[in-house]
């Protein structure tokens, strides 16, 4: 299947002018400043460019089309009512600088947002302004960073990351001025403590650590953990990107973390719309309450108003130009709202029952866990070395040849630690029978390279193009379409 | 169950796969003493019957006042097929393309995205989104920090006629890594950035210049003097723009001699509704030498094993999965379903309707500027030409006239009393092409009354 290019379906004069505002009118542009030529967009109908975009559609994977067991991501089922909802017309067509008194509504609602949230995590403060995830995290480090500059404790500037964190760890890190140092993980999927304790100092800021792990298991020593930590004078971030195992069975703030983000995209099943938007609300202990970031929904009897600058001297300041994502907090709390408290409870339930029976039949099946002697939280980790060294099969030949059994792909060679490892989510709206049909796929896949190897070497096969060429892609840079 | 399919079999097959005797043992590694009783604080579910009545509420609440605010979130007409294909699940409901193979419509599409953003700022290249306008400046300033070897100073020359909110977040997020920022003042009758005020750093080391346009008075300004003296100083130039405007304005890459070397703006006005605040997206164009400094993803065309065409991530070595600590920016998801709006609201509009509605909407507020300055009490800011926003000063302090004002259903403007006291009472005001002659006139009479009783009250 191919579709071509808007551009190709140009033609000069068309137009879907239903669109257009109805008395065509000059700008009054003074000379110097008018544009000279028309930039290059399509002149196409209305019809052409629906079906277009419908055509794009369907060459996606989604999760309403696929099982998506992407690891860390959490792809699991976006209700519909949170998207039809959050669009009521009062919802998009208000403008967020419109008075506090023509928005009490939308306002209460942020304010419920935040006191669940707080009650999830057991933090005492929120904020739902950060944009997604890595603005979240910047956030985070940025308010660790103005409480030791607001106690004159400038040296505390290095961040100690786990080997296995997430990119964007290391990176928010560098973005906040901070040094980083990377302590390992041992054989058994718990940190190494003696590193740990060993990379403390004076010049500890924080640990960002994320609890289970990227690797798919609760940190067991993490009161050891906390406490080498905070007796050196550092604080603990929490990255919630795997919150989601752990909804209402603990929590971070009670683990003793100073700061987390959460993914709304992720536990609260916001929709991750192809890449975006996401949401990245921050929660802070008492110590960081001050120094959260702006603005914040604040209650006063039965009224709503905007916190700012002026009731937050401390705070690090505003992260976007408005409020953060609204349209994406309005889904997260449509979504918790039809939650309730025990269906959030189920979430972490199911999503962790599911995890282990994908892993307990994978290694039935004959394919190694990373880690097989711990309990797997929400996802886990297969590693295929053993597939790679004997048949030449690496992981990414795996992954791909699943798109052609209709299943995408997990997330591959992430975390670096393991070898030749798929990092596998099925989240808990998935059904048994399609943790299933995943694992006859796997063994079939599995079946394939022992005999078929170059099955899996030139998948996929049926999907709209076959292995794309990304040394080309970065060195014969072609990133926007020109005119024959 | 909501959302969760599991019957009684299913939870006991699988349970016995597990060799676990119930999901509570899952959670064993957990230490005892950190277990939740429970989450008291939550509220039992709603159906969706019962939260579709609350939200309906909450809505009916705020209702539907007619709204004359820009100030960076502009209300334009949004047709119907936009988010009618922007919430199909297929692009909804898909992560960020990572398996190329099984995204080839969002890729396809960000492609095509950028050759939009790239031709709509007569830049080379584009990426493919970050969050919104103001952040997308930060990363501007970062990428022009690393983009100018030339400079070691890390100053930055931004003007006082700049957003504001969007000087506050350029602070926040780049204030960390020792960049210098420094403020040119704007001419308080034109209310255009003064570019004789250059003229004090000129053989200075300066890293760049921004500029906004139009800038947040909704005043044009001297693009291509300030472009000029920026690369006769070895400074990069930044174009904070609008992209509607873009239809009509020279675009930042025709800035000058030479053009600006960064274009950053936010994409809001291009098919995104007002939505409280956001998601919007930011959009950033850049020269084709700069492209490895770039922030965000970028979208490239390639060829699969069968040389035939196709779409994928590429220059990842720039990004945090791939360079950690060293990456351009910590940005990993961004606002992908918005530039899915974008780009089939600009391939719907195309150049003709684009230009189109901006000219309205230039004409729309004259009509607005001409109908409220005829008000006692009240007259216009700034003499030069200006796009679709204009600055009134008041004779008395603005706020409780826009309350006033909201009372009759009528979101007034915005007060930048605060943030430009030198400025007085002001209010800035936008009026787009969804805003009939008879909305203003709505407005112009509601305004007229509220300035006489509160002169009376007074």
């Amino acid at each position: 299947m191919h579709e071509k290019l808007i551009f190709e379906h140009s033609a000069p004069g068309r137009s879907a002018d239903a669109q257009y505002p109805r008395v065509p009118v000059e700008a009054p542009v003074p000379a110097a400043l008018r544009r000279a030529s028309p930039p290059l967009l399509p002149e196409v109908s209305e019809l052409q460019a629906v079906r277009h975009f419908t055509r794009l559609s369907q060459l996606n994977f989604s999760i309403d089309t696929h099982f998506y067991p992407l690891g860390s991501c959490t792809m699991k089922y976006n209700p519909k009512a949170c998207n039809q909802y959050a669009m009521l017309p009062e919802f998009i067509n208000r403008h967020p600088l419109a008075p506090e008194s023509t928005g009490q509504g939308i306002l209460q609602i942020l304010c419920e947002l935040q006191d669940m949230l707080k009650e999830v995590t057991g933090m005492r403060g929120v904020s739902l302004t950060p944009m997604a995830g890595a603005q979240g995290e910047f956030a985070g480090v940025a308010m660790i960073r103005a409480y030791y500059k607001a106690r004159k404790d400038f040296a505390r500037i290095e961040i100690i990351v786990p080997d296995a964190a997430h990119g964007t760890n290391p990176a928010t890190a560098t973005m906040c001025g901070c040094t980083v140092k990377e302590i390992p993980t041992l054989p058994n999927g718990d940190i190494d403590l003696d590193s740990l304790q060993a990379a403390v100092g004076p010049q500890t800021a924080g640990i960002m650590l994320t609890n289970p792990s990227t690797i798919g298991v609760f940190e067991r020593h993490i009161d050891d953990l906390r406490r080498i930590v905070h007796e050196a004078g550092g604080l603990l971030y929490y990255d919630g990107a795997n919150l989601n195992a752990i909804l209402g069975k603990v929590r971070p703030g009670d683990m003793g973390f100073d700061v987390i983000h959460m993914n709304l995209h992720k536990t609260f099943s916001t929709p991750h719309g192809g890449g975006g938007p996401g949401s990245g609300a921050v929660g802070v202990s008492e110590r960081l309450l001050p120094f959260l970031p702006v603005p914040i929904v604040g209650r006063e009897s039965d009224r709503y108003r905007w916190l700012d600058e002026k009731d937050l001297p401390q705070t690090i300041g505003r992260l976007s130009n408005f409020m953060g994502n609204t349209g994406v907090l309005l889904r997260a709390y449509i979504y918790m709202r039809m939650l309730g408290r025990d269906g959030m409870q189920r979430v972490s339930e199911f999503a962790t029952l599911n995890s282990n029976y994908l892993a307990a039949r994978l290694r039935v099946a004959g394919f190694e866990l990373a880690y097989p002697e711990r309990r797997a939280s929400h996802e886990f980790i297969v590693t295929l070395r053993h597939e790679a060294h004997e048949w030449g099969t690496n992981a990414m030949d795996f992954a791909k040849r699943l798109l052609d059994y209709g299943f995408h792909a997990p997330t591959t060679y992430f975390p670096l630690l393991v070898p030749e490892c798929l990092l596998i989510e099925p989240t808990e709206t998935e059904s048994k029978e399609e943790l299933d049909a995943f694992v006859d796929a796997m063994i079939a896949i599995r079946h394939e390279a022992e005999t078929e190897p170059d099955k899996l070497k030139g998948a996929p096969w049926t999907l709209p193009v076959r292995r794309l060429d990304d040394v080309r892609a970065a060195k014969q840079l072609d990133l926007t379409w020109k005119a024959a | 169950m909501p959302f969760i399919p599991h019957t009684e079999d299913d939870i006991r097959t699988m349970l016995e796969a597990i060799g676990a005797p119930d999901i509570d043992a899952l959670f064993e590694e957990i230490p005892a003493n950190l277990r939740a009783p429970g989450l008291p604080g939550v509220p039992p579910a709603l159906n969706e019957m019962e939260v579709g009545r609350l939200m309906a509420d909450f809505a009916t609440r705020d209702g539907r006042p007619l709204n004359f605010i820009g100030a960076g979130a502009y209300e334009h007409h949004i047709p119907s097929a936009v988010w009618s294909i922007v919430t199909r699940g297929e692009f909804y409901s898909a992560y960020t393309p990572y398996q190329a193979e099984a995204s080839q419509g969002t890729l396809q599409l960000l492609y095509e995205y950028q050759t939009m953003m790239a031709s709509l700022t007569a830049l080379d290249i584009s990426n493919a989104s970050l969050y919104d306008g103001a952040s997308g400046l930060a990363e501007a300033c970062l990428m022009a920090v690393r983009a100018n070897r030339k400079s070691k100073s890390q100053r930055i020359l931004l003007p006082v006629a700049l957003n504001p909110t969007y000087r506050d977040v350029v602070q926040v997020i780049a204030g960390n890594q020792n960049i210098a920022f420094e403020l040119l003042p704007y001419d308080q009758k034109g209310g255009q950035t003064l570019v004789s005020a250059l003229d004090q750093y000129t053989g200075q080391d300066i890293t760049a210049v921004a500029l906004q346009q139009p800038n947040f008075f909704g005043t044009l300004e001297d693009v291509d003097a300030a472009t000029d003296w920026a690369h006769a100083n070895n400074a990069l130039m930044i174009g904070v723009v609008n992209p509607t405007s873009l239809a009509v304005l020279k675009p930042p890459g025709q800035w000058g001699k030479l053009g600006a070397d960064i274009a950053i703006g936010d994409g809001q006005p291009l098919g995104v509704p007002l939505s409280s605040g956001g998601p919007y997206f930011g959009f950033m164009a850049t020269r084709k030498e700069h492209v490895r400094q770039m922030p965000g993803r970028i979208i490239g065309r390639t060829l699969d094993l069968d040389g035939k065409s196709g779409f994928t991530l590429t220059l990842q070595a720039r990004e945090q999965h791939i360079r950690r600590a060293k990456a351009t920016s910590n940005i990993c998801t961004n606002q992908g379903l918005l530039v899915t709006a974008a780009t089939i609201y600009m391939s719907l509009l195309g150049a003709k309707g684009l230009a189109q509605v901006a000219a309205t909407s230039m004409q729309r507020t004259q009509q607005l500027v001409d109908a409220l300055t005829r008000v006692p009490g009240v007259r216009l800011a700034f003499d030069r030409p200006r796009f679709h926003e204009a600055v009134l000063l008041l004779d008395r302090p603005v706020k409780p006239v826009l309350e006033s004002l909201a009372r009759r259903g009528i979101i007034g403007g915005a007060d930048i009393s605060a943030r430009f006291p030198s400025l007085g009472a002001a209010l800035l005001v936008c009026a787009t092409e969804t805003r009939t002659l008879a909305d203003i006139d709505t407005y112009a009479q509601a305004l007229t009354e509220t300035m006489r009783n509160s002169a009376a009250a007074a």
